[in-house]
């Protein structure tokens, strides 16, 4: 083991990280090799984050020793980190929307050689140099902001590499990319890997960085778990680490026999975004609705919900007409719609719980105008209780929450409303492995009460452990539709890439 | 860069307001073929040089995704202030001196907004707010309150001196002040900081994204620090050129103007968002603005919808690009 440590890149020794009290790491040996993967699991909370600030020096350790580069770091601060070559892309790339490709690149690297004059030219060259190592060509006169996110992803990966990063730490690399883009950003990874460059990825989604890691470290709690190659990991055990339990998912029970049709979409088209769409829901049925991004499947779950106008095309809910187009009306029809992103979408992050609940409820709470703010909060209670929320109280601000615990608030919201329809459009998005088996849990616990639910989602996994049928699109039609309990995940994956 | 024309050439905000320009131009040539002369060029270009130097340094600060509102109130301090004191102590001072004292009182007053909003983090409209009264304020109270006409001698030398003048054979008079060589190196100097300078791109870089710019390690509170000074500085050299070429210096001139100047630079495409607005653009909209304010009488329509005018430009102005840019981001979605 000793050759190890003395070989490595990154070397921390029995590093203990205390907060007040709270220990967020509990004396943690972590080796980065040069040139090597490792993907870092755990869950939120875990210490992986503050592992994390201790590498790229924006947290000093409690205790325990740091070697970048075979040189012991007692003083650590970020621009040393960057200095000896520590580079953190975050999860939202820290880039300059307003500026040229070329200029964001070479920003960094303009900065560290102190020159005072910004010379177009040179930086040009340090970009287009740095496109080329990874085998990429973006255009250096695009806008940032104008760009993909797969590729403000790369641009971000080579301002790192223009920087002279030794490890680069990416921070969820995959959560925003579809399929095809995270194959590519895997053919990087490996390029990077060729010419010495080390990676640590900080992954929720595992199967993916699995493929091009070496090594897999999982914290819990602040403690290392596991630690192996990643050889010798697949999801489950990674789940089961993490997680501390073992998380098995047992597909949705049947519909019962005889349920009435619960919704009915027919014909629903949207020029230049999907066209005839038609389904049927029953009462008690899971339906998933996939695709790629750009399928038009986020288009869809919004024309459910009344919040993309149709041009064509009518929906019903148990018989009765729904006006398309019109939220409130999907509203008064007891259609429930979670969006996909919540932080923006979906919740009031700085409000409080009960104020995130109680906004679909003050109706329900309203005695000639007055607001019966007991009713109110007791109701927010006792959501909290039968979600599993994890929350001081209902006062608590939801930004507070962790996402697992931000996306039951948001079905909170609309369960408080007793809908018939419950659409939830990407229901575990930056979710935790374990919270994300809750959330399922929750899901099909609902559709065994009635509820008729359309899980709008790219994971597959989340998918088949949840949906009775699914129906699958490209190019805004629908083309496949699929038993959820039949079909396997790899017959799924070909189906939506065919 | 294959094309003669920037490929968002016709989406850009400096071709739409350009595209008003010459269309008003047109329509009042056409109503009164008097208008279309050098006289009225040269008159507008006269109009144009304070509002013109204020609004560069406005769109420094929308740039760096902040705004001051201060900017009249330093400009009108700085200049009555100067001449207050050349008056006490040396009547007969050159020019260029006055001006140097202007413009450091105006940075001065700068550097008191910079020192609020880069070291103390507070927002920038509420310092501004605050700082435009206190600015007046202090101005009114200890400075003085009285019009002054009788001016050092040398600022009104600096006012009769033209760069060019003369009458063209079909009798049209014309003339360039010496003012309008400061609108030039104003715009020389600015744009050489803003393109060429790693400062210049550390404004853009800011106004783009704070938490980026700390990241990478740009120096953000000297960097906004610097952008309060300058906008003071420009303020100082406005002002000062205001009471030369109005031969008057008067304490309650320019404070009001300061929503005009921000709605010509928002006009040309600078967002109050921050990180977007470029010279060229800016220029327009301060054209835009003062051809508004003094030749709409030509076209038939009276000095009272001036206002209204400006208004409607500004929501035509503002509200078509972002339409635009809400519709391709649907499409895109």
């Amino acid at each position: 083991m000793s050759s190890d440590h003395d070989t490595a890149f990154i070397d921390l020794r029995a590093i203990t990280k205390r907060y007040a009290g709270v220990t967020a790491l509990d004396s943690v040996d972590f080796t980065v090799q040069p040139g090597e993967a490792v993907c870092l699991a755990g869950e939120n909370g875990s210490g992986k984050s503050t592992l994390i600030k201790i590498i790229s020096g924006v947290e000093p350790g409690t205790e325990g020793s740091v070697r970048i580069a075979g040189e012991e770091r007692p003083v650590l601060n970020p621009r040393i980190s960057a200095a000896a070559g520590v580079m953190v892309i975050f999860q939202d790339f820290s880039l300059f929307p307003n500026l040229s490709v070329a200029e964001n690149i070479a920003f960094a690297t303009q900065l560290t050689q102190q020159e005072r004059f910004y010379k177009a030219g040179a930086a040009r060259e340090i970009a287009r140099t740095a496109l080329e190592r990874i085998g990429v060509e973006i255009d250096l006169d695009a806008r940032v902001e104008a760009l993909p996110v797969a590729q403000k992803q790369l641009v971000a990966i080579c301002r790192a590499l223009a920087s002279r990063a030794q490890l680069i730490i990416m921070d969820e690399p995959t959560t925003a990319l579809t399929e095809k883009e995270v194959r590519r950003l895997q053919g990087i990874i490996r390029k990077l890997k060729d010419e010495g460059v080390a990676v640590i990825f900080v992954s929720h989604k595992l199967a993916e960085v699995l493929e091009v890691s070496e090594k897999v470290v999982v914290l819990r709690n602040g403690k290392k778990v596991a630690e192996g190659p990643a050889s010798e990991f697949d999801t489950q055990s990674l789940t089961y680490h993490m997680t501390g339990r073992d998380v098995a998912e047992v597909p949705p029970s049947d519909v019962r026999a005889g349920a009435e049709t619960l919704m009915e979409v027919r014909g629903l088209s949207k020029a230049g975004s999907f066209s005839d769409i038609s389904f049927e829901l029953k009462a008690g049925e899971i339906l998933g609705i996939t695709g790629l991004l750009g399928s038009g499947r986020t288009s869809v779950a919004k024309a459910l919900f009344g919040l993309v106008v149709p041009d064509e095309g009518a929906i019903t809910v148990e018989g009765h007409p729904v006006p398309t187009g019109d939220p409130q009306a999907a509203s008064r029809a007891r259609i429930g719609y979670v969006p996909e992103d919540r932080l923006t979408e979906g919740l009031f992050l700085s409000q409080s719980i009960l104020r995130n609940v109680a906004i679909g409820r003050l109706d329900a709470h309203t005695k000639s105008g007055v607001l019966n703010m007991g009713g109110l909060v007791s109701e927010a209670a006792d959501w909290l209780k039968r979600l599993k929320v994890k929350a001081p109280d209902v006062n608590a601000p939801v930004q507070s929450l962790s996402g697992g615990n931000q996306q039951r608030v948001a079905l909170a919201r609309w369960l408080s409303r007793a809908p018939r329809v419950l659409v939830l459009n990407g229901p575990s998005v930056g979710v935790d492995v374990g919270s994300k088996a809750d959330i399922h849990d929750i899901i099909r616990d609902l559709a065994s009460q009635g509820i008729g639910i359309i899980v709008i989602s790219d994971d597959l996994p989340e998918l088949l452990a949840t949906c009775h049928r699914i129906l699958v699109m490209r190019e805004g039609r629908i083309i496949d539709a699929l038993d959820g309990r039949a079909v396997s995940e790899d017959e799924l994956a070909r189906r939506l890439a065919s | 860069m294959s094309a003669w024309l920037p490929k968002d050439f016709w989406t850009r905000n400096e071709t739409l307001v350009a595209g008003v320009i010459i269309l008003f131009c047109i329509v009042a040539t056409l109503s009164d073929p008097r208008f279309f002369t050098i006289t009225t060029v040269s008159d507008l270009l006269r109009a144009s040089i304070v509002i013109g130097i204020l609004a560069v340094g406005a769109m420094l600060v929308l740039i760096s995704g902040g705004i001051d509102v201060s900017f009249t109130a330093i400009a009108v301090f700085a200049m009555y202030a100067a001449t207050v004191l050349f008056l006490a102590i040396w009547p007969g001072a050159p020019w260029p001196l006055i001006f140097v004292v202007s413009i450091l009182f105006g940075a001065a007053l700068g550097a008191f907004n910079g020192f609020f909003i880069a070291f103390l983090g507070l927002p920038t409209l509420i310092v501004t707010l605050g700082t435009l009264s206190v600015f007046r304020g202090f101005l009114l109270t200890f400075v003085g309150s009285q019009r002054i006409s009788d001016l050092p001698p040398a600022m009104r030398d600096f006012s009769r001196g033209v760069l060019a003048r003369g009458t063209t054979e079909a009798g049209n008079f014309y003339s360039i002040p010496w003012a309008a060589l400061a609108l030039l190196i104003v715009i020389v100097l600015t744009w050489f900081i803003l393109k060429k300078t790693m400062l210049g791109r550390s404004i853009y870089a800011i106004g783009g994204s704070v938490e980026s710019a700390r990241r990478i390690g740009i120096n953000v509170k000297w960097t906004q620090f610097f952008v309060y000074v300058y906008v003071g500085a420009l303020a100082g050299l406005a002002g000062i050129i205001h009471g030369s070429v109005g031969r008057m210096a008067d304490p309650f001139s320019l404070v009001g103007l300061e929503l005009s100047v921000i709605a010509a630079v928002v006009l040309g495409g600078a967002r109050l968002i921050g990180g977007y607005g470029t010279l060229t653009g800016t220029l327009l909209g301060v054209a835009l603005i003062v051809i508004v304010q003094n030749s709409l009488i030509v076209i038939g329509i009276p000095t009272t919808w001036q206002s209204v005018t400006i208004g409607v430009l500004i929501l035509l102005g503002t509200g078509v690009p972002a339409y635009r840019a809400k519709r391709a981001a649907a499409r895109a979605g």
